[in-house]
């Protein structure tokens, strides 16, 4: 698809919590190229429909010179190449694994070379890129100030997370989404609320750009991909292999969908079994001793067991940018508690020893599902 | 009720009744040592029902017999048994069947080999009982295969084909068998019923291998897909169908070897076609009176006509279609269906045969007739009005081309 006659961008977001936000987006950037003559499409990945709680689905658009070359991109699944990838939270740069998806993409997979990655976050442009996977194409990416906004399906977090995007998009993809249009177009989808406006120039001024070489990134996560098989291979009868007991899933892991992790104290844990209990996923394994450990591999970062645990602070949910890998932790505690509890409180910013109070301070929990209460936004 | 005939002489391989189709049908349920049958009441298929509860009342037949709240669930209780390895029969008619119709498209779809019959009759509305195809032939697309019975006997016959084709791990699809209501599924008839150990012989016992639901065997059948398997199952299902062509064969050959019934060939039945100009071609009982207008125009006028009375719609057999009707100067294709709106107005099975003969450089003029349709009998003057109409066709004389031909509507 030529560049200079079409432009694709996607929004990548946490299914469900974000739905709204990522349609919002998706339509302005639609909206705003119409006001220079442009046409284009917006859409949602059908394969993603039903979305699950937090599990990485993409919506997209597309905008074009002009009804005959937006065809090239209709009646599409999804585009194959994007000029722009737009991830609404920063924990999604750990890879994409949707649910109707074969294994784990990188962030960057449909992004052209010398494309763009936006992502929301608080964080330096270098923290973000320690956890995206190593660059196969030179892009450039940007960072958009402010955090991850959840919503419900129902309600929308007016946080105006969606015009800092498109001033960002104003910014550089100017051809196509001229500042003025963005600024218009925004005050048209806030209704007159002349805020919008400012949000955009918020977002065109302080979107930190960060050119990324082949090859930075991390090499350290798990490469999940699988093939598919043809007619003459695949069993007869719509059969899939069930998993047998104990057995967990290996093509479908999950953890893709986590903003935020259990890390346990295994100190002041009771053994109570309420965090296996109620764990939807069957997460915990028990140990020998009868303490609970975290399959971090199954584990969607709920928050349930946070939830449920009656002891203060031995479950507590922490950002999973933190986290590198997904090995079980348990082991290393059996091996010497005081390397686990100081790596304890390290990631958690709790005391690991109960009679001493916090030791640092301790983030709000983001996780919508964990957190009920905060997720709860104006309705749209 | 089946009146035992006394058998004339002994035989070591079977014996003889008096039995309706139904009847035929619940004997061959009995020889097939079927483990669950499911039944909901609608004529003609309410005739099975009848039939088997009896065998099972008078102990001699040991089957899971559940009747069910409503056709869907008949349906349902019949796949879901054979999914975990038991040899089931189910049947329904008319708007029965169509009530049944997500499950009937399921089990297809799941390659799960259900033996079913369609006791053929006319779709509500207008509520009718009589035979017309139309039923059986709504699944036609979805890897059913659909054999048709000419009488009680090809009825059992059948049936004990069916088990055996539909459970060939290279076939492995669920077929319905075509009864027409009433002339076949209510009519008594002479029919030999082999012995159990001459059907042991020749169908050996249900074995879904790998496939079978079982706490031993771990697996999940039918997980939702998308557009990435979708195709890949589909292509499945049609090399299935494609290799039924061949098991029938087999089967077909082992059936005549052991009880020396079927005919020369597994798809075709011919009647007084050896020196024929011009024949008709149609299925189930509708060869009946067909053959007796055909000896009739013989004696009386010498015409070279004859019959061909296709027995499987499903797997279509092109190669013996083609082979048989292209030696003839015009085929009439009697319909006991319709297919509204569809090319020339034909009925389903016009347009199979037209389409399977389009790339043969020499080919007959096939002429549509619509005919018998809610159960309306084929009376004599109609079968002589077919012949006609054919015989004219094949001299170029025949008025309004490709015009379909309702014969004994009133005007």
């Amino acid at each position: 698809m030529a560049e200079d006659r079409s432009v694709s961008i996607e929004v990548v977001y946490r299914g469900i919590f974000q739905k709204t936000l990522a349609q919002r987006i998706c339509r302005s950037v639609v909206l705003a190229a119409r006001k220079k003559g442009h046409t284009g499409t917006a859409f949602a990945r059908y394969g993603d429909s039903p979305e699950r709680n937090g599990v990485p689905a993409k919506q997209f658009a597309v905008v074009a010179a002009d009804e005959l070359e937006l065809e090239a991109s209709m009646a599409k699944y999804e585009p194959s190449v994007v000029d722009v990838s737009i991830a609404v939270d920063d924990t999604l740069v750990k890879g994409v694994e949707s649910w109707a998806w074969y294994g784990r993409q990188p962030i960057w997979k449909p992004v052209r070379a010398n494309g763009w990655l936006l992502v929301t976050s608080d964080k330096k442009p270098a923290e973000v890129l320690a956890q995206t996977d190593a660059a196969e194409r030179p892009y450039t990416l940007g960072i958009v100030p402010g955090g991850a906004s959840f919503a419900g399906l129902w309600v929308y977090k007016d946080d105006h997370t969606d015009f800092r995007v498109l001033g960002a998009l104003a910014k550089i993809l100017p051809q196509w989404i001229a500042l003025d249009d963005a600024k218009a177009a925004s005050l048209e989808l806030a209704k007159g609320d002349r805020s919008a406006v400012a949000s955009v120039q918020v977002g065109y001024d302080s979107t930190e750009m960060r050119p990324v070489k082949l090859g930075e990134g991390t090499s350290g996560h798990e490469v999940l991909q699988f093939t598919k098989p043809g007619w003459t291979t695949m069993r007869p009868g719509i059969i899939v292999e069930a998993r047998k007991p104990g057995e967990r899933n290996p093509y479908y892991k999950k953890y893709g969908a986590r903003t935020m992790r259990p890390v346990v104290n295994f100190d002041t844990c009771i053994k109570c079994t309420m965090c296996w209990l109620d764990c939807p996923d069957e997460c915990f394994e028990v140990t020998p001793e009868g303490h609970y450990e975290v399959v971090y591999e199954a584990c969607i970062g709920c928050g349930i067991c946070a939830q449920v645990c009656p002891v203060k602070d031995c479950i507590v949910m922490v950002d999973e940018l933190k986290f590198t890998d997904n090995k079980d932790k348990w082991q290393l505690w059996k091996q010497d508690h005081a390397t686990y509890n100081a790596w304890f409180e390290d990631m958690s910013g709790v005391s690991a020893d109960p009679k001493k109070g916090a030791a640092g301070s301790v983030p709000p929990n983001a996780n919508p599902a964990a957190n009920p209460t905060t997720s709860a936004g104006g309705d749209e | 009720m089946a009146v035992e005939v006394k058998p004339k002489e002994t035989s070591e391989i079977e014996t003889e009744q008096l039995a309706t189709g139904c009847e035929a049908i619940a004997e061959a349920i009995r020889l097939a040592d079927v483990d669950v049958m499911a039944a909901y009441p609608i004529r003609p298929y309410d005739g099975v029902m009848q039939a088997a509860a009896k065998l099972i009342a008078n102990g001699k037949m040991d089957v899971e017999y559940i009747v069910a709240d409503g056709e869907h669930s008949q349906f349902e209780i019949v796949k879901h048994a054979c999914a975990v390895g038991a040899r089931v029969f189910v049947g329904s008619s008319g708007v029965g069947w169509f009530y049944a119709f997500e499950a009937i498209a399921v089990t297809a779809g799941l390659r799960l080999p259900v033996v079913a019959i369609c006791g053929n009759r006319a779709l509500d509305d207008p509520g009718a009982f009589g035979t017309e195809h139309n039923d059986s032939l709504a699944v036609r697309d979805l890897g059913w295969l659909l054999p048709w019975a000419e009488t009680a006997q090809e009825a059992l016959d059948l049936a004990l084909m069916a088990w055996r084709v539909a459970e060939d791990k290279r076939v492995s699809l669920p077929v319905a068998i075509g009864l027409d209501g009433a002339f076949l599924t209510h009519s008594q008839h002479i029919v030999k019923i082999p012995t159990q150990a001459a059907v042991d012989k020749f169908l050996p016992k249900f074995d879904l291998g790998d496939r079978l639901l079982h706490p031993d065997n771990p697996i999940t059948i039918a997980p939702q897909v998308d557009q990435d398997w979708l195709m890949e199952i589909r292509r499945q299902n049609d090399a299935a169908m494609r290799n039924a062509l061949g098991v029938i064969r087999e089967a077909h050959t082992d059936f005549k070897k052991i009880f020396g019934r079927g005919g020369d060939s597994p798809f075709l039945d011919e009647y007084m076609t050896d020196d024929a100009e011009v024949v008709v071609i149609g299925q189930g009982t509708l060869s009946l009176p067909m053959k007796v207008a055909i000896r009739r125009l013989r004696k009386e006028r010498g015409l070279k006509i004859g019959l061909v009375r296709l027995k499987w719609f499903r797997p279509f057999p092109t190669e013996e279609v083609v082979k048989s009707l292209r030696r003839f100067k015009a085929v009439g294709v009697i319909d006991r269906d319709y297919s509204f709106g569809s090319p020339y107005y034909g009925g389903v099975l016009y347009n199979e045969i037209r389409s399977a003969l389009y790339s043969q450089a020499k080919r007959p003029v096939i002429v549509a007739f619509i005919a018998g349709l809610g159960g309306r009998e084929i009376e004599q003057p109609m079968a002589t009005e077919i012949f006609e109409k054919t015989m004219a066709a094949a001299k170029g004389d025949l008025a309004g081309g490709d015009t379909c031909h309702w014969i004994g509507v009133r005007e």
